[in-house]
């Protein structure tokens, strides 16, 4: 018997009535979002009108799919690109941070670690805007100093990679960490007594088993920075990524099922990429 | 002496990639933003310093009233989602079998990767005047025309519970994971009634996971963009919206760079007043996965 569980019937079946709402509360907005992308109607809202995947696949005016609507794809592709920098970065960045934390040892090591916690807990409106102020001020500087014009400073594609930058690496340290310190240091040691170099021992003992760490701080890393709004927002140029994409064409042109067709896309590539990363870290065989 | 050379080499290339990244994307940007703050713009290219953003901030009672309010909903949002969000995840710990645990921990956690955009707009499908529960009203007889559901508070802390409340299970159920149930029993065999035993030893266990959950969840609610302004409309009155309108409808960076410090003063405060009154601290809390 279960000392957690609720002891009269009736408790549990209330216990679990509740849990069945809590999670028809969370899929309810996400089927909404889904299933009129599937429907044969210019606008997403009840009745329904018949199976179509002409909000994916439609070529012509009025109906033009997702992956017919230049815009859409230009943000897609801008999304997908961004996002695999930016992860790769933090990834290598994070995985500097976690050997830093977790094997030396140096002056004012704990206040450094509150210090590469602190992103994780700054509004992404004010990273956004810290970036943004920053980067102008360095291109307001030389461009009166030097009269050179650094536009690579001013809102576009390099100021979103750095943006999201600023708080990702936080979350690929804790995710590299957290393997790192579970590793059995003896491995390396006698991998360095049966003489083996120290790089070596790098290559092929703690990388390997660091790997789906590494994995599973990527594809977290390139989902969050996939799904960003608000940092994004605040530095943004003329190469939106899809997230913006989609919200401007929310706010102008009202909402349409090609929009739940990008939502469905979202979800299915999410769910898919979250996946990936909790099989990864999944403990195999032999491991302890 | 070589090998503790080369030891000092290695801290010094690790450091490296965190000193840079720390102090040109997180510390030097936010130096800049309160530089930015203090600058008084008197006229084309002619500045002076001094806290006359400020003062314009505690004059216009619009955006300290929007501060505020954006303070309290927020607080009621962290609240609600932990009263929702508790039992879901004492649920998952402590009383799902271990094979449909990890099934329901992966069904929390399916939302969380999907963007708050997708979630507000499945909000709006449902709520808006041509929308589903609209429609279920007016079919099942409950109402004889469209009902707008959205644009007003009710609807957006719904919406802002939504998005935050499972920051706030998955911190719970990793702590309450580690609580062994012999505690429980022992609380029961030494006379303890449910709700002492609750209190006197659940609550305590499962603070550092409280804590964690409510922190995060009070940052992403207070620093929301979406959620509010879609579900709450032209009307909303959010912080982070005035702080967005200063740049880029006003182009007015100085007093966007002052709301933006006091947001983030007033955030921290209320992190660091949490943690001090239930002596945490932020690397135990935050960072513990």
């Amino acid at each position: 018997m279960n000392v957690a569980a609720p002891r009269s019937g009736l408790m549990r079946g209330l216990y679990i009535g509740y849990m069945l709402a809590f999670f028809f509360y969370l899929a309810a907005p996400l089927v909404a979002a889904a299933i009129f992308a599937f429907n044969d109607s210019q606008f997403p809202a009840l009745p329904w009108k018949g199976f179509t995947l002409d909000w994916f696949f439609g070529r012509e005016e009025p109906v033009i799919g997702l992956f017919h609507d230049r815009r859409l794809m230009a943000g897609l592709i801008n999304s997908l690109w961004i996002g695999l920098i930016v992860s790769a970065l933090a990834v290598v960045i994070g995985a500097c941070n976690a050997f830093l934390f977790e094997r030396k040892s140096f002056r004012f090591k704990s206040a450094l670690y509150v210090l590469m916690i602190v992103p994780l807990v700054i509004p992404g409106v004010i990273l956004g805007i810290s970036i943004l102020v920053f980067s102008s001020m360095i291109a307001n500087g030389v461009s009166d100093a030097f009269w050179w014009e650094w536009d690579f400073l001013r809102p576009g594609v390099l100021l979103v990679i750095l943006g999201q930058l600023s708080f990702l690496v936080t979350i690929t340290t804790l995710v590299i960490s957290a393997r790192l310190r579970k590793f059995d240091i003896a491995l390396e040691e006698a991998a360095l007594n049966l003489g083996a170099s120290r790089v070596r021992v790098l290559a092929t003992v703690t990388l390997p088993y660091l790997t789906p760490a590494l994995f599973s701080g990527f594809v977290v890393a390139f989902l969050v920075s996939f799904e960003n709004f608000n940092t994004t927002l605040m530095l943004v140029g003329s190469d939106a990524p899809l997230t913006i994409t989609m919200y401007d064409r929310m706010v102008k042109v009202g909402s349409t099922p090609v929009l739940n067709a990008v939502s469905v896309f979202l979800m299915v590539g999410s769910g898919l990429l979250a996946l990936a990363s909790v099989f990864a870290q999944r403990p195999r065989r032999g491991e302890g | 002496m070589k090998s503790s050379d080369a030891s000092r080499l290695t801290l010094i290339l690790l450091f490296t990639p965190f000193a840079l990244w720390i102090i040109l994307l997180v510390i030097l940007p936010q130096i800049g933003v309160g530089w930015l703050s203090l600058r008084e713009k008197l006229g084309p290219r002619e500045y002076a310093f001094g806290f006359g953003n400020y003062l314009d901030f505690f004059r216009e009672p619009i955006y300290w009233n929007t501060l505020l309010r954006t303070a309290w909903i927020s607080v009621l949002v962290t609240i609600l989602a932990l009263f929702i969000g508790f039992p879901v995840a004492w649920y998952i710990a402590k009383i799902a079998r271990q094979r449909s645990r990890a099934a329901l921990f992966l069904m929390c956690l399916i939302p969380l990767w999907v963007s708050d955009l997708v979630r507000a707009f499945g909000w709006i499908l449902l709520l808006r005047e041509t929308g589903i529960i609209s429609g279920a009203l007016q079919w099942a007889g409950l109402s004889s025309g469209p009902v707008e559901l959205l644009y007003n508070d009710i609807t957006v802390v719904i919406g802002m519970v939504y998005t935050v409340v499972l920051f706030m299970i998955v911190p719970l159920v990793s702590t309450l994971d580690g609580m062994d149930n012999a505690l429980l029993e022992a609380g029961y065999n030494l006379g303890g009634s449910r709700l002492t035993v609750f209190r006197r030893i659940v609550i305590p266990y499962a603070m550092p996971g409280i804590v964690a959950g409510c922190i995060i969840t009070f940052m992403l609610a207070a620093g929301s963009y979406l959620t509010p302004i879609l579900l709450g409309g032209k009307n909303s009155m959010w912080f982070t919206e005035q702080i967005y309108e200063q740049f880029v409808t006003r182009y007015n960076w100085e007093s966007g760079a002052t709301f933006g410090v006091l947001l983030l003063v007033f955030t921290s405060g209320v992190v660091w007043l949490g943690l001090r009154l239930t002596g945490q601290n932020l690397a135990s809390t935050v960072a513990k996965e």
